[in-house]
C-alpha cells in the first residue's frame, strides 16, 4: 500500500492566500510516501511546506511557478503503474480529453496526472486514467468557476489504485473514492 | 567601632562569640535544672553580652543571634514556672533590669514581658508599650534590629487582637496596631541608618548587608496585615497612612522599593483598590533612584489578577475609577522624574495598557488614551534608537492585537498609527509584519476602503521605500518574504458589495503604485486577480444605471485592469503582464465585450513581440496565447482571423523544429471551435498550414 498525493494549482500568493486550514490539518508529515505535483505553487515556501510533508517530491512547471527549473513534464513508476505529471497550459485545447490521451500515449504512462484547469477529475480514457486534482486552494481559474478547494490521494496497492478525492464544500470536506484496476496493459475502472 | 573586614577575622570572631554562648549556656543550663534563679539571670545576662559585639556582618550575625535565641527559649520556660523560682511575674520584671549592660537587659525584659503577658496580670497593651519603648535604648543598627525582631517575635501571639484571649478593654485592636507601627517606625529608621554606620564601604556590599535584613522589617507590615481588627477603615485611616509617612520621609531608596513593594504583596487587593489614591499619591513622592515602574507594574498586575478573579469585582474598579487614578499617577511620575530614559515610561504604558485590557477590554477608548500619552511622550523625546524602548513600543501595539483577535478594533484606535509613526523604518516593518500575521492568522477580514486605507498606511514600510531606506540595501530573502506576505494580504480584503469592493481595489492600487519597480511583480498580480473576482461577480450586468456615480462595471474594471498591468513595464516583466493580459482577455470575453477581448490580446502580442526573447518563454508563451485564443467566442470573423494569423505566424517563427511543429499543430484548434454555430475550418487551415510549413 503506497500513498501518492496528488495536489497543485495552489497560486500562493499570487491567488491564494494559503491552504485551507481544514486541509492543512489533515495534511501531516510521515504519511505519505510521494507527492505529485502538477506545478503553479507558486513560490518557494510552498515548495517547503509540501518537501516537509514528504521528501519524496515530484513537481513539473507551471506558468506561474517562480523557480523555472521545474520540468515540463515528469514520468515515474510506482509499485505496477507508470505516472506522468505535466501542469497541462502546454496541451491545447485545455482540459480537452483526445489531446491529454495524446501526451498520455507520448509519456507512455497508465496514470497521467494534470492540471491547470483547476476542475478535479478522474476518469478512464482509451488505455489509461487521467487525474487532475483541481486547485488545493480554490484559485481562481479563467476556464472553471466556483472552483472548490480540492486534493487527490491515491492508494497503490498491487494492480489496485484508489482514487481519493477530498473537496472542501462550503466548509466542510467531502471524500470521493474511485477504484481502477490494472489488467495486462490496459486499465479498467469501477466508480463508487 | 571597627566593623570587621576580613573574612578570616569574621568566622573567628563569629566562632569566639558561639563559644561564649556555648560555654555560658553550660552554667544556665545547670543553674535552671537546680532552679537558681540568681545564677541564671547571671549566666543569660553574659550569655547576652556575646551579642553585644559590633564585630559582625549581619549574616554573621544572624547565626550568633540564633543561637541566644534558643537559650532564651529555654530560659522563658524557665521564667514561666514561678513554682521553681519562686518568684512573682512582676518582681522578675523589675529584677531583670537590674542587669549590668542594655541590651543583655532588654533582651530577658522581653523574655520576661512574654510571660508577663501570657499571666494576664497585666493588660498586655501596657506592657508591649513599655516594651517598645525600652527598646529606644540601642541605637546601633544591627543590634537595634535584631533586638526589635526578638520583640517582634515574642508579641506576635500576644497582641490584642479581636477574638484573642489578650483582648482587652477600650480601644485594643488600636493598641495592637500603635505597637507594631512603632516598632516597625523605629525598625526602618535603623535599618536606614546602617548606611551612615562605619567606615566608607563599597556601595554593592553596603546594599547586600542591607537587604540581608530586610526581612526584618518588613515583618511588621506581615504582622500588620495578619491582625484580625484591621479592617478597611482602619486600614485607610491609620495603617497605610502612618506606613506611607515613614516610607517617604525615611528618603532612603532602597528601603522605599521594598517597603512599597512590601506594601502591595501583603495587604488585599479590595484594600489596594480603595486606597488607590493614597497608596498611588505616594509615588512621586519617592527618591528619584527608586525603580517604580516596577513597583507599579506589580500593583497593575495584582489589580489585573484581582479583576479576573470574578465579575462582581470589575464595578468596584469603576466605582474608584482605578483606571483614571493609574494613569494620572503615571502621568505625574513620568512629569516628575525628568531624568527617567524614555525605556522607562513606555514600560509604564506597557503595564498600564495590559491592566486596561484585562480590567476594561471594552473600553476601546482608555486603550485609545494610553497609546496617546505615549505619544505624547514619544513626541517629546528624540526619534528612537534605543533597542529596549523599540521593543517595549513593539510589545505596546501587539497587546490589542492579540487582546482583540480582530484587526478591525485596532484600526479603530486614532493613536495607534500616531505610535508607529515613531518607529524607525526597520521596526515599522516588523511591526507591519505582525500586524499582517494576526490578519492571517485569526483569518479576519478587512471590509472596508477606509480601514484599508488605515492598514497601508500602518504598513507602509513594506509597501514602499520610507526614510531613505532602499529596497535594495535590503536581503532578498527577506524582501522576497515581506512582499509575499503584502501578496497574501490583498486575499484578505474583501466585502460583498461590489461598489465598496471596487473602492477597496483603487485604494489598494493607489497604495502599491507608490513601491517601485522591485515590489510591483509581487503586488500587482494578487490585485489583479482579486478585480477578476469582481468581474466575475458582475457578469451580466453591463449597462450603466442612472446616478451621479458610474457604479462598478466590469469595463470600467478592465479599464483598471489595463492600467494596473501597465506598471509592469516600469519593471519590467513582459512575461507576467502577457500572461496577466491573457487572463484578462479571458475575462472580457465571459462578459462578451468583444473590443476589450482584442485590446487585451493586443497588448500581449506586443509584449511577445517587443520584449519576450528567450526561446524557452517564447514557447511557454505563445501556448498559452493560442490556449487563450482558443477558448474565445466573442470574436467575430475578421477579429478571430486576424489574431489567429498572427498567432500561427509567429508559432512557425520559433527557433527549433520540433517547438514549431508543436505550436502550429496547436494553432490547428484555433480553425476548429467545438461549438454550436462554430467554425470548422479545414479548408483555411490547410492552406495556412502549408503555406508555413514547406
Amino acid at each position: 500500500m503506497v500513498l501518492v498525493l496528488a495536489i497543485g494549482d495552489l497560486h500562493v500568493p499570487y491567488r491564494a492566500p494559503d491552504l485551507p486550514a481544514k486541509f492543512k490539518s489533515m495534511l501531516v508529515p510521515g504519511k505519505i510516501q510521494h507527492i505529485i505535483c502538477t506545478g503553479n505553487l507558486c513560490i518557494k515556501e510552498v515548495h517547503d511546506y509540501l518537501k516537509n510533508l514528504c521528501p519524496s517530491l515530484h513537481i513539473t512547471r507551471g506558468e506561474y511557478d517562480e523557480d523555472a527549473r521545474y520540468p515540463e513534464t515528469k514520468t515515474l513508476t510506482i509499485g505496477q503503474f507508470k505516472l506522468g505529471l505535466c501542469h497541462g497550459h502546454q496541451v491545447v485545447p485545455w482540459g480537452d480529453l483526445d489531446s491529454l490521451a495524446m501526451l498520455q500515449r507520448q509519456l507512455d504512462v497508465d496514470i497521467l496526472v494534470t492540471g491547470h484547469t483547476h476542475q478535479f477529475k478522474a476518469y478512464k480514457h482509451e488505455a489509461g486514467v487521467v487525474i487532475n486534482p483541481g486547485s488545493a486552494t480554490g484559485a481562481y481559474s479563467s476556464i472553471t468557476y466556483d472552483v472548490n478547494p480540492s486534493f487527490v490521494l491515491m492508494d497503490i496497492d498491487g494492480l489496485r489504485v484508489v482514487v481519493y478525492v477530498y473537496e472542501l464544500i462550503d466548509g466542510e470536506v467531502k471524500v470521493d473514492k474511485i477504484d481502477f484496476k490494472k489488467t495486462g496493459t490496459a486499465t479498467s475502472h469501477s466508480a463508487h | 567601632m571597627m566593623i570587621a573586614d576580613g573574612i578570616e577575622d569574621e568566622e573567628k570572631w563569629l566562632a569566639e562569640g558561639i563559644a561564649g554562648i556555648q560555654h555560658n549556656a553550660f552554667y544556665l543550663h545547670r543553674a535552671v535544672d537546680s532552679n537558681n534563679l540568681r545564677e541564671a539571670l547571671k549566666y543569660s545576662a553574659q550569655l547576652l553580652s556575646e551579642l553585644r559585639t559590633s564585630r559582625l556582618s549581619p549574616h554573621k550575625y544572624y547565626e550568633l543571634y540564633m543561637r541566644a535565641f534558643d537559650e532564651l527559649r529555654r530560659l522563658e520556660m524557665f521564667f514561666k514556672d514561678e513554682e521553681r523560682h519562686g518568684c512573682s511575674v512582676l518582681d522578675l520584671y523589675e529584677l531583670v533590669q537590674h542587669a549590668g549592660n542594655v541590651l543583655p537587659r532588654l533582651y530577658l525584659l522581653c523574655t520576661v514581658g512574654s510571660v508577663y503577658i501570657k499571666s494576664k496580670e497585666a493588660p498586655a497593651k501596657d506592657v508591649l508599650k513599655d516594651l517598645v519603648e525600652m527598646c529606644r535604648s540601642v541605637q546601633h543598627p544591627i543590634r537595634g534590629l535584631f533586638l526589635r525582631s526578638y520583640l517582634a517575635q515574642i508579641s506576635r501571639d500576644k497582641l490584642p487582637d479581636i477574638g484573642s484571649e489578650y483582648e482587652g478593654d477600650g480601644d485594643t485592636v488600636m493598641d495592637a496596631v500603635d505597637f507594631v507601627l512603632q516598632n516597625f517606625t523605629e525598625m526602618n529608621k535603623l535599618w536606614v541608618r546602617m548606611q551612615h554606620q562605619g567606615p566608607i564601604r563599597v556601595k554593592e556590599k553596603l546594599d547586600k548587608e542591607r537587604s540581608e535584613l530586610r526581612d526584618l522589617v518588613g515583618k511588621n507590615l506581615h504582622v500588620l496585615s495578619q491582625i484580625e481588627g484591621v479592617d478597611l477603615e482602619i486600614y485607610k485611616d491609620t495603617v497605610l497612612p502612618r506606613v506611607l509617612e515613614q516610607v517617604v520621609n525615611c528618603k532612603d531608596e532602597l528601603a522605599q522599593h521594598y517597603l512599597m513593594d512590601c506594601i502591595i504583596q501583603v495587604f488585599p487587593d479590595e484594600y489596594h483598590l480603595q486606597t488607590l489614591e493614597t497608596l498611588l499619591g505616594a509615588f512621586p513622592q519617592l527618591q528619584p533612584a527608586v525603580d517604580i515602574k516596577t513597583v507599579l507594574s506589580q500593583l497593575m498586575d495584582r489589580l489585573s489578577n484581582y479583576a479576573a478573579s470574578s465579575a462582581e469585582v470589575l464595578p468596584e474598579f469603576l466605582q474608584v475609577e482605578a483606571f483614571a487614578k493609574l494613569s494620572n499617577a503615571i502621568g505625574k511620575v513620568i512629569e516628575a522624574q525628568v531624568e527617567m530614559p524614555v525605556v522607562g515610561a513606555i514600560s509604564l504604558y506597557v503595564s498600564l495598557l495590559t491592566f486596561a485590557l484585562r480590567v476594561h477590554s471594552d473600553r476601546l477608548d482608555y486603550v485609545d488614551q494610553v497609546l496617546g500619552a505615549c505619544v505624547k511622550k514619544l513626541s517629546g523625546s528624540p526619534k528612537l534608537e534605543d533597542n529596549k524602548a523599540t521593543k517595549q513600543v513593539v510589545a505596546l501595539l501587539t497587546a490589542p492585537l492579540e487582546k482583540y483577535n480582530d484587526i478591525d478594533t485596532a484600526l479603530t484606535l486614532s493613536n495607534y498609527p500616531h505610535v508607529m509613526d515613531h518607529l524607525d523604518a526597520g521596526t515599522n516593518k516588523i511591526m507591519a509584519m505582525v500586524l499582517i500575521q494576526s490578519i492571517m492568522k485569526y483569518n479576519t477580514c478587512v471590509s472596508t476602503a477606509e480601514k484599508v486605507d488605515v492598514l497601508f498606511e500602518l504598513i507602509k514600510g513594506l509597501i514602499k521605500d520610507i526614510d531613505g531606506t532602499l529596497a535594495d540595501e535590503l536581503d532578498e530573502e527577506d524582501f522576497k518574504e515581506e512582499q509575499n506576505s503584502v501578496a497574501r494580504l490583498v486575499h484578505m480584503l474583501y466585502n460583498d458589495d461590489p461598489e465598496e469592493m471596487l473602492q477597496i481595489i483603487c485604494t489598494v492600487r493607489k497604495h502599491i503604485m507608490a513601491g517601485g519597480p522591485k515590489r510591483l511583480p509581487f503586488t500587482v498580480p494578487p490585485l489583479v486577480f482579486s478585480a477578476l473576482k469582481l468581474v466575475r461577480r458582475l457578469q451580466g450586468l453591463d449597462g450603466e444605471v442612472a446616478g451621479e456615480e458610474v457604479p462598478a462595471t466590469p469595463r470600467k474594471i478592465f479599464q483598471l485592469l489595463n492600467q494596473i498591468i501597465e506598471a509592469l513595464s516600469n519593471v519590467p516583466s513582459p512575461e507576467l503582464a502577457l500572461r496577466l493580459y491573457l487572463q484578462c482577455a479571458e475575462a472580457a470575453n465571459d462578459c462578451d465585450l468583444e473590443p476589450v477581448a482584442y485590446e487585451f490580446f493586443t497588448q500581449a502580442f506586443v509584449l511577445y513581440e517587443e520584449e519576450v526573447a528567450d526561446s524557452k518563454a517564447q514557447v511557454t508563451s505563445i501556448h498559452l496565447i493560442i490556449g487563450t485564443l482558443q477558448r474565445m467566442n466573442a470574436f467575430g470573423v475578421e477579429n478571430r482571423d486576424t489574431l489567429t494569423h498572427k498567432a500561427t505566424g509567429y508559432s512557425a517563427k520559433l527557433l527549433k523544429k520540433p517547438d514549431q511543429c508543436r505550436a502550429v499543430y496547436a494553432c490547428s484548434h484555433l480553425f476548429w471551435v467545438d461549438d454550436q454555430d462554430g467554425i470548422k475550418d479545414g479548408e483555411r487551415f490547410k492552406l495556412i498550414f502549408r503555406h508555413n510549413w514547406t
